[in-house]
C-alpha cells in the first residue's frame, strides 16, 4: 500500500483517545501525521512544566488545557486531521457518548483505576470496538521487556509490570514507544479492515 | 482441568476454579484488574462466582499507573 493509498483509507476513520498525557498526546500525534480522518481527545488537565519530560507540548503551553493545546499541536503539524477536544474527566457515562462512533479506542490515561474503569466500560458497552490499551512503561532501558499481546478486540501494549513511583519516573523514550506502539496498532486494525 | 492462561497452557487439580480461587492459586493479588474468560468481561462482584472450566482461555490483565 502506498503512502497515498494509505491516507485514503485513513481519510474516513476515527479514532478517540482517552486521556492526553505522555501516551495520548504522542499517540494522536503519530495517527495525526500518518493522516487520520479524525481524533477525539478528553483530558480534564492543563499542561505543567512536569509533562514536557515526556508529552507532546511545549514551553509556551504551559498552564492550557492539555485537550485544546494538543489539537493546536496537531494542527500545526496536518491541519486535514479533524479534532474534537473536550475538557473532561472522562466518567462511563461520556465513554458512551463520546466514543460511541469511533473505529478504535486508545486507553491513555495514568492512573491504574481510570484504566481499569475504561477497559471495563468499553469492553461491556461495545464488546466488538477494538480498544488498545498502555499499562507499564515508567523507568528506562529494558527495551526487551516491552510487548504487544490481544485477546479479541482488546489490544496490550507495554510490560504490564512497571509501576511509576518517585524513583522509577515516567520518561519521553519508553513512555513514547509505548505511546507509539499504540498508533501502530491502530493503524494495523484500521488498514486491515 | 487444563486452561489457557494469557496465552500459556495452565494445568490445575481441580475440575472446576472461581476466578477468586485462580487469583489466589497464581498469586495475582493485584487491586486493578480486567480479567475475561473466552473473552467475556468477568466484572469484579461476579469473581467469587464466575467459574472457569476445562479449555477455558483466560486473560488477566493487571493495571499497573503510568502514561
Amino acid at each position: 500500500m502506498t503512502f497515498g493509498e494509505i491516507k485514503v483509507k485513513l481519510k474516513t476513520r476515527t479514532v478517540g483517545i482517552a486521556g492526553c498525557g505522555g501516551l495520548g498526546s504522542n499517540c494522536a500525534v503519530a495517527l495525526a501525521r500518518v493522516g487520520i480522518g479524525t481524533l477525539i481527545l478528553t483530558d480534564f488537565d492543563v499542561v505543567s512544566e512536569s509533562n514536557l519530560n515526556r508529552q507532546y507540548y511545549f514551553l509556551s503551553q504551559v498552564g492550557e488545557p492539555k485537550a485544546p493545546a494538543l489539537k493546536r499541536v496537531i494542527h500545526q503539524i496536518n491541519p486535514s486531521v479533524s479534532v474534537i477536544a473536550y475538557e473532561i474527566k472522562l466518567d462511563p457515562e461520556h465513554i458512551l457518548r463520546y466514543f460511541k462512533d469511533c473505529d478504535v479506542i486508545v486507553e491513555a490515561f495514568d492512573e491504574a483505576g481510570q484504566k481499569e474503569m475504561l477497559i471495563e466500560t468499553v469492553l461491556s458497552a461495545f464488546p466488538e470496538k477494538p480498544l488498545v490499551v498502555g499499562v507499564g512503561m515508567a523507568g528506562w532501558g529494558m527495551n526487551d521487556c516491552i510487548h504487544y499481546r490481544h485477546a479479541g478486540n482488546l489490544h496490550i501494549c507495554g510490560d504490564e509490570v512497571t509501576e511509576i513511583s518517585e524513583n522509577v519516573p515516567p520518561l519521553a523514550p519508553r513512555v513514547g514507544m509505548v505511546a507509539n506502539m499504540q498508533a501502530n496498532v491502530v493503524l494495523e486494525i484500521l488498514l486491515k479492515s | 482441568m487444563k486452561i489457557t492462561l494469557n496465552n500459556t497452557s495452565e494445568e490445575f487439580g481441580q475440575d472446576v476454579m472461581t476466578v477468586n480461587e485462580l487469583l489466589k492459586v497464581k498469586t495475582f493479588t493485584f487491586k486493578m484488574l480486567v480479567v475475561r474468560i473466552n473473552g467475556i468481561l468477568v466484572k469484579k462482584d461476579e469473581y467469587s462466582t464466575a467459574v472457569i472450566k476445562d479449555k477455558d482461555d483466560v486473560m488477566v490483565l493487571h493495571l499497573v499507573s503510568g502514561g
